[in-house]
């Protein structure tokens, strides 16, 4: 029995007919069509498919599709406006946090939720905001630099 | 050469954008027209007879499009049924017998992938269970029940594996032997001898993408495969093989893969895929669990004796190795793991005497294969383990031990011939000195202790190998070069692309680059090895240059001046004595070929050789060198074991981009450390029992050490493009090792197994204790 839900991903609305065995990963993956969120482990644990909903960062593998309804999404595709990345997109790349990138999209969003809620993240509070997120290339230095990078840059914006 | 322009450079990855916004497709992200999904149906035995498939009620289901099981392979004139890049012992689904827990015995094609995991249920499967063989030592057990009988080669092997072999009637897969010297005399002569046995588990790549393949035939019976796949080429030939093909009418594509380390290497999907898809009629892909990757494919299990003669002033006579590989239900490239495992299990050391056996054994497990270090990681584990073992029994320092020994530039390895192009000195050095070795730093508690330990490594790259690149200047005087080199992560098609750009003074933005597409892009053998810098950097290399010499030629005709006399710069040409204006590779093209429209193609071909026209024998194109040094803490009270500090030293020849060099050696660094201090696969009977990365640890960001340090050697190589070789296995090699004795000397426990789990660090210093008790109670009593 397919059910009408209707999902707001990237601030766009999307009214949908799923079945209730359908993730959320699926359905961003299948009838929305975007596929930058990834699927690793199936069960909650690599944070690859992370994406945030209501501006908190959930495993999509595991959130079904039906739970997600009326709620708001963003993805990865939604990150950066107007074609300009979003700062947190271009620390990774200045700072060499990927190598094959298929835990990128991911650990981008784990990043953005953990600047949203923490302003001023400790170095302990980083590495376990992101002990969530697998990175089997072993860019997670590189990660960390980034981070710092972002950090330093708003600690700058609020000294100015 | 003078100044470089790209080369030398951190440029980021050509993909960067894509990579960071979500957009680059992987395998999985794409779907064909009518697309069917495949699901694979697994033998639930490590070991029994197929008494009776029924796939009836399967078939009837709607939406099934196709269900293939033996009935289908057996004597279908259109392909065969065996397969395997070394032995064909490998079979599309199981043919009489299912060997262990995981095998591929039916396979569905439906039109969605729950109608398919449905119709698997519907498959019936009668078994008889036989006695299995679930390690090694059972393996070479008398009377042990055999996995295979009698095993074709495929018709066409590999060079370097001309001599290798299962040895009938046993489940000895492959045995190699070498021996230099005479050990027996070495070991006489020797004032101290040492042996022990060091085992490391089997453990899984756990590249964050899955496996896929997609296969489709077109009307006229070509096949084309998309596959996530680092050896496209090998897969082609594999395929055209199997189902009675020129390699003309056998396509196959890999995309950006999302890591590799090499379980992406060999027929994993491909066959099953191409038998379903030609039963379906349809194209069929199939991608799977995570579950299902943990039974593809595994790193070896070993199991390695070492025993060793040193004379009183820390100099070592003789050397004796056995290396036991657990190679699991088939072959895959097992066997010249084990051949690459044996070269080096003597370790980078110049010794006179040396005997060297390294058994491949068949067992009913999950089958083993590449795994970033190739075998050398386990042999690597046990030499240098036992070297700090000796070098505390002789009270001399580790660092001194290994100087004493050092193979280094010139030195003669194992096989005889003299090493070259290898800074393994300078790397052991500069790694010691970047933990400031001979110190000791405070532990942040009470109840722990920090040490420090060092281990050097050798590898060899595949030999002989070929590959081949081609480099198109376009007519507007972009260029775009076309590489069988697979980019999973490690930035090839950048580094490709830089070369280029150097060589043809295009800017970077200008090159486009085309992988592994084996209608496309010229002969590769494969993205392993740590091969594809050196020997397809080089083909790049070598097609540029032919595009150059074209250029130089077309422009010597209108500048009126030799070709030698051309001078390529920003895109353009001029006469070396500027005797008339610069042109633009643009405008030179128009004006030669008066339309526009024309574009030159450059070729390039690198093949390196096993014999030398002298007749020496090489083993390797290139060596690795390399050396690492750990900072460890261990808390006495838990006995948990955290990196602090690390540094690993790699001689990469020259870092054509510093930045991918490092992160290969920091990453290759975090994977060791999770191979040293938490990974493996657990086994209950013949049933793999923690595949998921809920139950294999991983390392993760609390794991990380706060400072990996990488220090890049370069000592140019003559053969390497711009000096350049291959690092990508080096960090991971000496990491376990150099954790055991950084352990050993925080705390004095010597641990032989890996991991180094905080249970075996408890009991062995739990153990200790007992031991200082009872000798101080057996002198109260004396």
């Amino acid at each position: 029995m397919k059910r009408a839900i209707q999902v707001t991903v990237n601030g766009g609305v999307h009214e949908l007919s799923v079945e209730p065995r359908e993730t959320l990963l699926e359905i961003l993956r299948g009838p929305v069509g975007l596929t930058g969120t990834k699927l690793g482990c199936d069960q909650q644990v690599c944070g690859s498919c992370t994406v945030l909903m209501n501006g908190l960062p959930v495993s999509s593998c595991s959130v079904l599709g039906v739970d997600a309804a009326g709620n708001e999404v963003l993805t990865i595709e939604g990150l950066a406006t107007d074609g300009e990345l979003h700062p947190i997109q271009k620390a990774f790349i200045e700072h060499g946090a990927f190598q094959c990138a298929y835990c990128t999209s991911g650990l981008i969003l784990a990043v953005k939720a953990l600047l949203d809620q923490l302003p001023a993240p400790e170095e302990g509070q980083i590495r376990h905001f992101l002990a969530g997120n697998i990175c089997r290339c072993g860019c997670h230095l590189e990660i960390l630099q980034a981070v710092r990078s972002l950090l330093q840059q708003s600690q700058q914006r609020k000294e100015a | 050469m003078g100044k470089f322009s790209v080369i030398g450079q951190s440029v980021p990855r050509l993909e960067s954008e894509e990579k960071v916004t979500g957009q680059l497709k992987f395998l999985d992200d794409l779907k064909l027209p009518g697309l069917l999904y495949g699901k694979i149906l697994r033998s639930p035995h490590a070991h029994a007879k197929i008494l009776h498939i029924d796939a009836g009620q399967a078939t009837k289901l709607p939406g099934v499009v196709a269900v293939l099981t033996r009935d289908d392979v057996i004597g279908n004139q259109a392909y065969d049924s065996h397969y395997g890049p070394i032995l064909k012992d490998q079979t599309i689904v199981a043919l009489d017998k299912v060997r262990y827990v995981g095998d591929p015995v039916a396979a569905v094609a439906a039109t969605s992938p729950y109608v398919a995991e449905e119709a698997m249920e519907l498959i019936e499967v009668d078994y008889d269970e036989l006695p299995a063989v679930l390690d090694s030592e059972e393996a070479l057990a008398e009377n042990a029940p055999l996995l295979h009988e009698k095993i074709q080669k495929p018709r066409q092997g590999f060079a370097d594996l001309s001599d290798v072999g299962h040895v009938e009637g046993t489940n000895i897969c492959n045995h190699f032997h070498l021996s230099k010297g005479d050990v027996e005399k070495g070991f006489r002569e020797s004032d101290h001898i040492f042996e022990h046995v060091f085992t490391s588990p089997a453990a899984q790549h756990a590249a964050l993408e899955s496996f896929s393949a997609v296969a489709s035939f077109d009307s006229s019976g070509r096949l084309t495969i998309w596959s996530t796949v680092q050896n496209p080429f090998v897969i082609r030939d594999q395929i055209a093989e199997l189902f009675h093909r020129p390699l003309s009418k056998v396509r196959v594509i890999a995309l950006h893969l999302g890591g590799g380390y090499g379980s992406k290497l060999y027929p994993k999907l491909e066959p099953l895929v191409a038998a379903l898809a030609h039963k379906a009629k349809r194209p069929v892909g199939v991608t799977l669990t995570r579950e299902e990757v943990f039974l593809t494919i595994t790193k070896h299990a070993a199991k390695i004796y070492v025993k060793t003669g040193v004379s009183k002033n820390g100099r070592i006579l003789a050397r004796e190795c056995r290396v036991d590989l657990d190679t699991g239900a088939y072959a895959e490239i097992g066997p010249r793991v084990s051949k690459k495992s044996g070269y080096t299990a003597a370790g980078p050391y110049e010794i006179p005497n040396v005997l060297i056996d390294s058994y491949l054994l068949y067992t009913n497990k999950v089958p083993a294969g590449a795994f970033r270090g190739f075998g050398v990681s386990q042999s690597n584990w046990a030499h240098e383990s036992q070297m700090d073992i000796i070098a505390r029994a002789l009270k001399m320092d580790p660092l001194e031990l290994r100087r004493k020994n050092l193979l280094d530039e010139g030195g003669e390895f194992v096989t005889g011939e003299r090493v070259h192009s290898a800074a393994m000195m300078e790397c052991l050095n500069k790694a010691a000195a970047a933990v400031r070795w001979g110190t000791r730093s405070e532990p942040a508690s009470k109840s722990a202790a920090r040490g420090k330990g060092l281990a050097c490594l050798i590898k060899a790259t595949i030999t002989p190998s070929i590959s081949s690149a081609l480099v198109r200047l376009n007519e507007d005087g972009s260029a775009t070069v076309y590489v069988g080199t697979t980019d999973m992560g490690q930035g090839s098609d950048t580094v490709m692309a830089q070369i280029a750009s150097e060589e043809l003074r295009i800017p970077l933005d200008q090159i486009g680059v085309v992988h592994s597409d084996t209608d496309l892009t010229p002969y590769d053998l494969t993205t392993s090895s740590s091969r594809s810098t050196f020997h397809m950097g080089r083909a790049v290399q070598m097609a540029a240059r032919d595009v150059s010499v074209q250029l130089a030629c077309m422009a010597a005709r209108l500048f009126n001046v030799g070709p030698e006399e051309v001078v390529c710069e920003n895109q353009g040409v001029r006469p070396g004595d500027n005797s008339a204006p610069s042109l633009s590779y643009n405008a030179l093209l128009l004006k030669n070929f008066g339309i526009k429209g024309a574009n030159l193609i450059g070729k390039g071909t690198v093949k390196t050789r096993s014999t030398l026209d002298n007749g020496e024998h090489v083993t390797s194109a290139f060596w690795f060198a390399g050396a690492a040094a750990a900072e460890v803490e261990v808390d006495r009270d838990t006995g948990q074991v955290r990196v602090v500090r690390y540094a690993i030293a790699a001689d990469v020849g020259k870092a054509l981009n510093p930045l991918f060099c490092e992160q290969q050696l920091r990453g290759g660094t975090i994977t060791g450390i999770g191979l040293a201090l938490m990974e493996q696969l657990v086994y209950q009977g013949g049933l793999l029992i923690n595949p998921n990365f809920l139950d294999y640890n991983l390392p993760r960001f609390l794991d990380v050490p706060e400072e990996i340090i990488p220090i890049l050697v370069e000592r140019a190589h003559p053969e390497g493009p711009f000096g350049a070789k291959g690092l990508g296995e080096t960090a991971l090699i000496p990491a376990a090792p150099a954790i055991a004795n950084a352990v050993e000397d925080a705390v004095g426990v010597r641990i032989t197994e890996l991991p180094i789990t905080p249970e075996r660090v408890l009991s062995a210093l739990q153990q200790k204790q007992e031991e200082k008790v009872k000798k101080s109670t057996l002198s109260r009593v004396s």
